[in-house]
């Protein structure tokens, strides 16, 4: 499929192909999926909506529910506002949700309609709520919209009541609800009492019990996001998708915060659990100590396959920015990496880890696309591409391994269910990356060099 | 009939839903009432869960298929980011179509206005490739600040003698049929006013290959004698869509894409059309018999009625498995058009299986009188429904399958019922005899799982596991 894309590398400046990042709204939806009852809102037209949904039904392959204001020509000449009035009127009366969390689209961002006005105008039953984003599509990325729809939570609905609640926030990031449910595990193995904001796990990796339920139980509670406001920490795992819910909890209800890398990966998961160990004095349990060890001795039994092994990496910043220091834990040298999402704020750290590492020549790179990765990798190859399932074109054209990783991954199973992140995720990942080289290996070599014992 | 009105007082009316604006949109079948009516072709309501997508959505998934074409969304990121690649259209030729190329409007974009982006953009895609098509998608944003899009176009084919066509497509101006209507008029724009002289053959309309369909058909047109001048859009090519002209005569598969085409056709080249359905045995007869009697030629017609006596018995001894494997069930049927939803209930009427639902996004008025007709009494009949009418509904009627896209696949198994996608996803073709075939197979892969015999037992509650276990 990729056979036109030429070697020769030039500038473009208007044109993008084969993007490696999607619009606000959707990473809005995700966040909103992760308030216990809620049913995320689109303002806009259906389309947009229609999409949101299917893309997380296709990562997620679980039912995504979502409404919009199914704006028309009407609606975009005069307003959304009685588009959104009725909607919320609407949503209570059928679906009942304890929330509806409303984001923007490009159109009614554009068109000027303020949203604080429409929802404060609107009929919200006695103890609802409605909170909302501004998520236009031309800021951005996916990753932006989760971090605008965190900072919503937080501005509409955390209070700081004057009673500390003993609790720490954590604010994990666009990550599975596998990771969130992992690193909830971390959590409660040091026995601490938490908030986490927002939480996907038990909504989008919910169990098969043979009923359907529009809001299944997990989720993170609207009492909780109040009282995230009486925490004594908030930590805000990668910045890019929750530093400014953080922030906006620090100057709201003047909750202490600090930015830690999302915990891919050993380095980023021992400063996760010693930040945790440093706030509250709790010890880190054996068990989890274990772990490490277990994760640090794969770590060596792999180390002969993975060694000087160049990667190209991309997706989203703050995940990309972990993967880029556990490979290089690894002894691997990520040669190219590469998030679409804007922002300078990811050249500069990925830049440092390498120079730190004495890792020279390596292409770094926001706001890119996979045409340019794609290009980059002709000119001088990688022995393995991670990222999300939109890489596979480029894994088969240049005959890399490839390891799925990120959002989205439409064409493969049990991702979500399972960890990226903690010391789990990190044998995990040593699992999927030395056995995609292997295989490689296995299928590529010479008959007298295949060997039963590798 | 319409739900709600006096006369609908004989069916069963627990059928009352809770959004008032909604009830419009559904009725009951019942033989001995009035009449049917339901409500289709309008706007969605404000809050509801729609399964419906945008005008954009409509225009893309027709042309995208396409396969040297360059289809540029002018637009934010997202609409070009969620229809990547997104049909299962194959090609036994280019691939241009799989990539996805946008101009990523950015704020600034949209203060100072896009021309000049999309301009460049153009000029980028001239630089790197050589382009024969290219077709440029306006997004919502791009209606609001008024884009002259045409103008862009229009420069474009001058500076490089290539066709630039533009496709109005803003989301919000109506729902996925309009874009429908918008590909349709880009590819009029493609063929050119003029009437060319005649070729022998037809145009095949409104079937994108999935799963790679158009091969099985144009086999039996093939065996038929009969040449396809232009396939529209699947599997085709530019030089290829440039004959469409000259056909002597248009079949319509998907009518709800296509129909508006064919009657442009008609109207500027003379062509007529008729509509044709190659999902089912029944339709599938009836389909390759009605195409050699429009063209009047015996011959096609003798050749079709051998292929299938020859193809129906390949497939007998099959369908008679999965006919004994499937008798009693039954099914729902949620899918984008009404034309297919017709089959569909031919289909599984075939297989011994009873429809108890029938829903589309974009059915026109005399789809639904159809459905009305073949479908049984009590069949419940849904316009642009949303989760929670397909949950009521499928609960009521106790369904064991479900036919939809992608939306409804977790949908249905959380509902417990089996899945058969026949949207952009299905994973093999499902047209023709071994379609017939394929379609019987995967109903029953997915109905007879023993995955539900875990799930039948998670209902009675872990107790009782436990108490089984012991």
């Amino acid at each position: 499929m990729l056979n036109l894309t030429p070697k020769e590398v030039s500038q473009r400046s208007a044109l993008r192909i084969n993007p490696a990042k999607t619009c606000q709204p959707i990473g809005a939806m995700y966040a909103a999926l992760g308030i216990h009852k809620c049913l995320p809102h689109s303002h806009g037209s259906q389309g947009c909506c229609s999409y949101h949904r299917m893309q997380l039904t296709r990562h997620f392959k679980d039912p995504v529910m979502a409404s919009t204001s199914s704006f028309t020509e009407g609606a975009s000449v005069f307003g959304g506002g009685s588009n959104l009035k009725t909607a919320i009127k609407n949503i209570f009366t059928i679906y009942d949700p304890e929330i509806i969390a409303v984001h923007t689209t490009c159109l009614s961002e554009t068109i000027g309609d303020d949203l604080k006005t429409i929802i404060l105008q609107s009929e919200v039953p006695e103890g609802k709520f409605v909170i909302h984003a501004n998520t236009p599509s031309y800021v951005g990325s996916h990753i932006t919209g989760f971090s605008g729809m965190v900072k919503g939570m937080v501005d509409y609905l955390s209070v700081n009541s004057g009673k500390p609640n003993g609790k720490i926030t954590v604010i994990p990031g666009f990550i599975s609800p596998g990771d969130m449910k992992e690193i909830k595990r971390l959590l409660l193995s040091m026995g601490l009492s938490f908030i986490m904001l927002p939480d996907t796990s038990g909504v989008l990796d919910s169990p098969m019990t043979g009923e359907f339920n529009m809001y299944p139980k997990g989720g993170t509670k609207i009492e909780e996001i109040v009282d995230a406001g009486n925490s004594y920490h908030t930590l805000a795992l990668g910045k890019f998708a929750s530093a400014a819910g953080a922030i906006s909890l620090e100057k709201k209800c003047k909750v202490p915060l600090s930015v830690l890398r999302t915990p891919i990966g050993i380095d980023a998961t021992d400063q996760f659990l010693m930040a945790l160990s440093k706030l509250t004095g709790k010890d880190i349990p054996d068990y989890i100590e274990e772990e490490r060890g277990q994760l640090v001795d794969l770590m060596l039994d792999s180390h002969h396959y993975l060694h000087d092994k160049k990667v190209a990496i991309f997706g989203d910043p703050d995940t990309v920015t972990a993967m880029t220091e556990f490979v290089l834990s690894l002894g691997m040298i990520p040669k190219y990496v590469l998030t679409g999402t804007p922002g300078d704020g990811f050249n500069a750290e990925v830049e440092e880890m390498l120079k730190n590492a004495g890792v020279k020549g390596s292409t770094v790179k926001n706001a890119g696309d996979l045409f340019e990765l794609h290009q980059w990798m002709k000119n001088e190859p990688v022995d393995l591409l991670m990222g999300n399932t939109h890489g596979k074109y480029v894994a088969r054209a240049e005959n890399v391994p490839f390891v799925r990783f990120g959002f989205p991954i439409l064409d493969r199973y049990a991702h979500h269910y399972l960890p990226a992140t903690g010391y789990m995720g990190a044998i995990r990942l040593v699992e999927m990356i030395t056995n995609a080289i292997l295989d490689k290996m296995d299928r590529e070599c010479a008959e007298e060099d295949f060997e039963l014992v590798m | 009939m319409k739900c709600g009105s006096d006369e609908a007082k004989g069916c069963s009316m627990n059928n009352t839903v809770p959004i008032a604006e909604r009830e419009k949109f559904i009725f009951i079948n019942s033989k001995n009432g009035k009449k049917g009516t339901v409500m289709c072709d309008e706007e969605s309501v404000s809050g509801s869960v729609s399964q419906r997508a945008c005008v954009y959505c409509g225009a893309r998934v027709v042309l995208n298929p396409i396969t040297d074409a360059f289809h540029i969304v002018h637009g934010p990121i997202g609409c070009a980011s969620y229809t990547w690649d997104i049909r299962g259209s194959l090609s036994s030729g280019e691939e241009v179509y799989r990539n996805s190329f946008s101009t990523d409007l950015r704020e600034r974009d949209i203060i100072f206005g896009g021309e000049k982006k999309l301009a460049s953009a153009i000029d980028e895609i001239m630089e790197k490739f050589s382009p024969k098509l290219i077709f440029i998608y306006s997004t919502c944003i791009v209606g609001v600040i008024g884009d002259d899009v045409d103008a862009v176009c229009r420069t474009a084919e001058k500076k490089y003698g290539i066709r630039v066509i533009p496709v109005k497509s803003p989301g919000f101006a109506g729902h996925k049929s309009m874009g429908y209507k918008a590909a349709c008029e880009a590819l009029v724009t493609l063929f050119g006013n003029e009437k060319k002289g005649k070729v022998d053959g037809i145009n095949y309309l409104g079937d994108f290959n999935l799963s790679g369909e158009i091969w099985i058909l144009t086999e039996y047109l093939k065996k038929m004698g009969i040449n396809i001048v232009s396939k529209i859009t699947g599997d085709s090519s530019y030089e290829e869509l440039k004959n469409a002209p000259k056909a002597r005569l248009n079949i319509v598969q998907c009518a709800g894409s296509m129909v508006y085409l064919a009657k442009r056709m008609e109207e500027l080249y003379g062509i007529p059309y008729i509509k044709i359905s190659f999902f089912g045995l029944e339709d599938t007869k009836r389909s390759l018999l009605a195409i050699a009697d429009s063209l009047g030629d015996k011959d096609a017609y003798n050749k079709a009625l051998l292929l299938i006596k020859n193809e129906e018995k390949k497939v007998k001894e099959d369908l008679d498995y999965f006919r004994m494997k499937l008798k009693g069930k039954k099914a729902a049927i949620y899918v984008g058009g009404g034309f297919k939803a017709i089959s569909l209930i031919k289909q599984f009427n075939d297989l011994g299986i009873n429809t108890a639902i029938v829903g589309t996004q974009t059915g026109k008025p005399e789809d639904y009188e159809i459905i009305r007709e073949i479908s049984d009494e009590g069949t419940v009949v849904l316009d642009d429904t949303n989760p929670y009418e397909l949950e009521k509904f499928m609960k009521e009627k106790d369904v064991d399958i479900l036919v939809g896209g992608v939306k409804e696949r977790p949908l249905a198994y959380k509902l417990g019922a089996a899945f058969c996608d026949h949207n952009h996803e299905r994973k093999h073709p499902l047209c023709g005899f071994e379609g017939a075939v394929n379609f019987a197979r995967e109903i029953h892969q997915s109905a007879n799982s023993p995955v539900w015999n875990i799930i039948k037992n998670e209902r009675k509650g872990s107790e009782w596991l436990w108490q089984e276990a012991l």
